[in-house]
């Protein structure tokens, strides 16, 4: 039963990233609230979301956190402890669609831009804006879709570009306002064990 | 005998004795124009329907709404100052019947008031502050009360609405700067949202793990008209405190205590705010196990209970740090594992299986790992506990403890708290502190400072009730003594209240005194004036290689022990219309300690002038493990005596 005492600040041992999806009340100075907490407490944020629901009073939240297990508990306790914060979930890659948008704004003239055009079309991107030297495309994926657009992207030459941050929600037809995933307890019993 | 006052704060008519020749002003001349007030509402929030006034809306200002809610509320005492933002508040506030404004000299003190009414009541203490400057000054007192979990409400004015983001005149954004040290604010800028929002805070205060909770009221606010009607349903979907343990937790930690052959009660601040000090004293006496009170749960259990080994931690006794470093259970009730009692973490309670029960989820496991948490409030879980320990006891065998009492009884009785009297003849503070604790006796409130003298207090004062041991704990906030004790008394004005007080901590908030005196609130006030800033001077020496680099608030000649007394405490004392004793010799200590019990009709200041040099013991180094625990300098405990 007594096992060897254990180092619960220490952080980096086993980090991996997490998708969190917060429901908060759709208040002023909620997100401060949040990105306050994370800060003063020592989280780090990878990417931050946050727009509003089927509800018009409550707003939701996808934050990806990079931490191990034990922080990963910690964050959730505390985030739950704030009073607009409603419920939160835990979304696993596996049973959860994850999406972030990039706008990227590449040099594209008359010798290369078949070539970009090729390329966006090659990862189901398309593009928004056209000007003389330039395209602007939009794409939307995961993480490592829109990494690898970038990449081949890169070589034409990028002038600018914009990410949001990952909005996800889990497969199948149930709603986190009815029932949870995967509910992080409120009760310490359900993820101290 | 216990120092009994005479004196009734808030009553005038307590107030016969005539002033004393040659001490002005006259608290009674000075209280005079206080009006009178109504019997003190009873505690707590009325319940819906009390009020048949109420029952049907009312038109009034927002000012008039605050206050109005202040009143259902059952709020007998605000501390505050006005200024401009707030005044609209003021105006119907002058009017009230049950509420007593108690005008402070600086919102550090009201906060600190606040506080302290709130830990001896167990009701949410209020102070009220305007905008900018009024507001900051509060962060210190909400930052304590966040860190020590007080239910503590401040309103604050704010800049009128249409004002705020312009750096108007006196605007600070104090929900924004408050945010990390309160339980939770409110920025409110329309008048019908006043009265509910007062009553949120007053439950999201005083609920759950209680903690500070801010309002901040913008003029405008203040000014408008709106409907008052009471009850006032909540709007706080996300707030849902845990108050029931799981039954299955509780069980599995009956299970854990039966089997444990070497078991400690560690216990924290959380059971004296949850009521549950005869609760423990059951579970203690029904289960036979050693029980360990930290700084914040000193009175939670009686000090004189030959199961409590006394309080653990950076300057605990022996036998209750070496009980937590050998047991194989600890069953850790409204404590929080804080770095003072666990000293280095990987070295704590190397062999112990922890069972940790909080109200708060978020404090378990936190710092160490919890092999059975239970969320829940400290006197609904220890209730189920004994519950549960009864049922095993019918069907088991406790494990046998006498092995392991004899182990803590021969570490109790090798290292008992001691001091050395100095051999200058100068006073030893630990004897005043002990001797107050003696005279005064186990009735009284205590309220420390912050340093020596404070753990001075927490060692060798015999706590034996809860909410009569005050202090800044978590935050340590020196300066917190006066203006608690104020409060405390307040709270309590049948309690002698005494506040125990370093010289250092007293020159930062002793201008409450004026209010004291003003407002007749005779607390007694024990300065252990050692002419520096004693604790951080003891790490010099221990760590610093005696460079005293700016602790010296005496400027002492080198080679002579008198300093230049500046500024002299008695002096200063009959400045504000208290009593100014001064004491310098053991001889004369009792004698001057009953002569202050003796006074009940008006503040006493004692200026006790002790050895600068006093050092507190025990003591674990900051970041070292408790194992390495010196009773004196450079003098390791012998873990393995026996009787």
């Amino acid at each position: 039963m007594s096992q060897p005492p254990v180092r619960l600040r220490e952080q980096e041992a086993s980090a991996s990233r997490h998708t969190l999806s917060v429901l908060v009340e759709n208040k002023p100075g909620v997100l401060v609230r949040i990105a306050g907490l994370f800060s003063r407490r020592g989280f780090n944020i990878d990417s931050l979301a946050v727009g509003p629901t089927e509800h018009h009073e409550i707003s939701r939240m996808t934050i990806v956190v990079n931490c191990a297990e034990h922080p990963l508990e910690q964050v959730t306790k505390q985030l739950n402890k704030l009073i607009n914060v409603l419920k939160i979930v835990e979304l696993e890659p596996a049973v959860a669609v994850q999406r972030e948008l990039l706008l990227v704004k590449v040099r594209a003239d008359t010798e290369t831009r078949s070539r970009v055009l090729e390329t966006v079309a090659l990862f189901r991107a398309k593009v928004v804006d056209v000007a003389q030297d330039a395209v602007t495309v939009e794409a939307t994926g995961n993480r490592d879709k829109l990494d690898a657009l970038i990449r081949v992207l890169e070589p034409f030459g990028i002038k600018e570009l914009v990410q949001s941050g990952m909005v996800a929600l889990g497969r199948g037809s149930k709603s986190i306002t009815d029932r949870a995933l995967r509910p992080i307890d409120r009760s310490a019993g359900g993820s101290a064990q | 005998m216990t120092d009994q006052t005479t004196t009734t704060v808030g009553s005038r008519a307590g107030m016969t004795s005539p002033p004393r020749q040659g001490q002005t002003p006259s608290p009674r001349d000075l209280a005079a124009r206080v009006p009178a007030r109504e019997a003190a509402p009873s505690p707590g929030p009325r319940r819906p329907g009390d009020e048949s006034a109420a029952a049907q809306p009312v038109m009034m200002t927002g000012a008039q709404a605050l206050v109005a809610a202040l009143e259902q509320l059952g709020v007998d005492v605000v501390f505050g100052i006005p200024g401009g933002a707030i005044l609209p508040a003021y105006d119907p506030l002058f009017d009230s019947r049950s509420v007593r404004h108690i005008l402070v000299r600086h919102e550090q003190g009201a906060g600190h008031a606040a506080a302290g009414y709130a830990q001896v009541t167990g009701r949410p203490g209020v102070c009220i502050a305007t905008s900018g400057p009024g507001a900051t000054n509060l962060v210190t007192p909400l930052a304590d009360a966040y860190m020590d979990s007080v239910p503590v409400v401040a309103i604050t004015g704010q800049v009128p609405s249409g004002l705020i983001g312009t750096d108007g005149f006196q605007e600070a954004d104090i929900a924004g700067i408050t945010l990390p040290v309160t339980k939770h604010n409110f920025l409110v800028t329309e008048a019908g949202d006043i009265a509910r929002t007062v009553a949120e805070a007053f439950h999201v205060a005083s609920t759950g793990r209680p903690g500070p909770v801010l309002v901040d009221i913008a003029k405008d606010a203040l000014q408008a008209r709106t409907q008052f009607r009471w009850p006032i349903p909540f709007e706080l979907p996300g707030y849902r405190p845990v108050t029931r343990p799981h039954s299955r937790q509780v069980r599995e930690a009956a299970k854990m205590m039966m089997a444990a052959r070497r078991p400690v009660l560690y216990v924290g601040g959380g059971v004296i705010k949850a009521g549950a000090s005869e609760e423990l004293l059951t579970l203690a006496e029904l289960t036979g196990m050693p029980v360990v009170t930290t700084l914040m749960a000193r009175g939670a259990f009686p000090s004189s209970h030959k199961q409590n080994l006394g309080m653990p931690g950076m300057h605990g006794k022996v036998a209750p740090v070496g009980a937590l470093q050998k047991a194989d259970l600890l069953v850790a009730l409204g404590a929080r594992f804080d770095d003072r009692v666990t000293g280095r973490l990987d070295t704590f309670a190397p062999d112990a299986a922890v069972v940790h029960a909080d109200i708060d989820p978020a404090e378990i496991s936190k710092n160490r790992h919890a092999e059975v948490p239970i969320v829940g409030d400290c006197r609904e879980v220890i209730i189920e506990l004994i519950t549960a320990i009864r049922g095993e006891q019918e069907s088991g065998e406790q494990a046998d403890l006498t092995a392991w009492w004899s182990q803590l009884d021969a570490l109790r009785a090798t290292y008992p708290l001691g001091y050395d009297q100095p051999d200058d003849g100068s006073l030893a503070p630990q004897y005043v502190i002990e001797r107050i604790g003696k005279l005064v006796g186990p009735d009284a409130v205590y309220v420390a400072g912050v340093g020596q003298h404070q753990m001075w207090a927490a060692q060798f004062i015999e706590h034996e009730h809860p909410r009569h041991w005050l202090n800044s704990g978590g935050l340590g906030t020196m300066g917190y003594a006066v203006p608690a004790a104020m409060g405390a008394k307040v709270g309590t004005p049948e309690s002698a209240v005494w506040a125990i007080d370093g010289d250092g901590c007293f020159q930062m908030t002793n201008q409450e005194l004026a209010t004291c005196t003003v407002e007749g609130i005779p607390i007694k006030v024990a300065i252990i004036n050692n002419g520096n800033l004693g604790m951080v001077r003891q790490w010099q020496t221990l760590f610093y290689n005696e460079r005293y680099s700016q602790t010296d608030l005496d400027r002492a000649e080198q080679g002579t022990s008198a300093g230049t007394r500046i500024p002299d405490f008695v002096k200063l004392a009959e400045a504000y219309g208290c009593v100014g004793l001064r004491c310098e010799t053991t001889a004369d200590v009792d004698k001057i300690i009953k002569q202050a019990m003796e006074i009940n009709d008006r503040p006493v200041v004692i200026d006790f002038i002790v050895h600068r040099d006093a050092m507190v013991w025990p003591m674990v180094a900051a970041g070292t493990s408790n194992d390495d625990i010196k009773v004196a300098r450079d003098m390791a405990p012998d873990w393995d005596v026996t009787e």
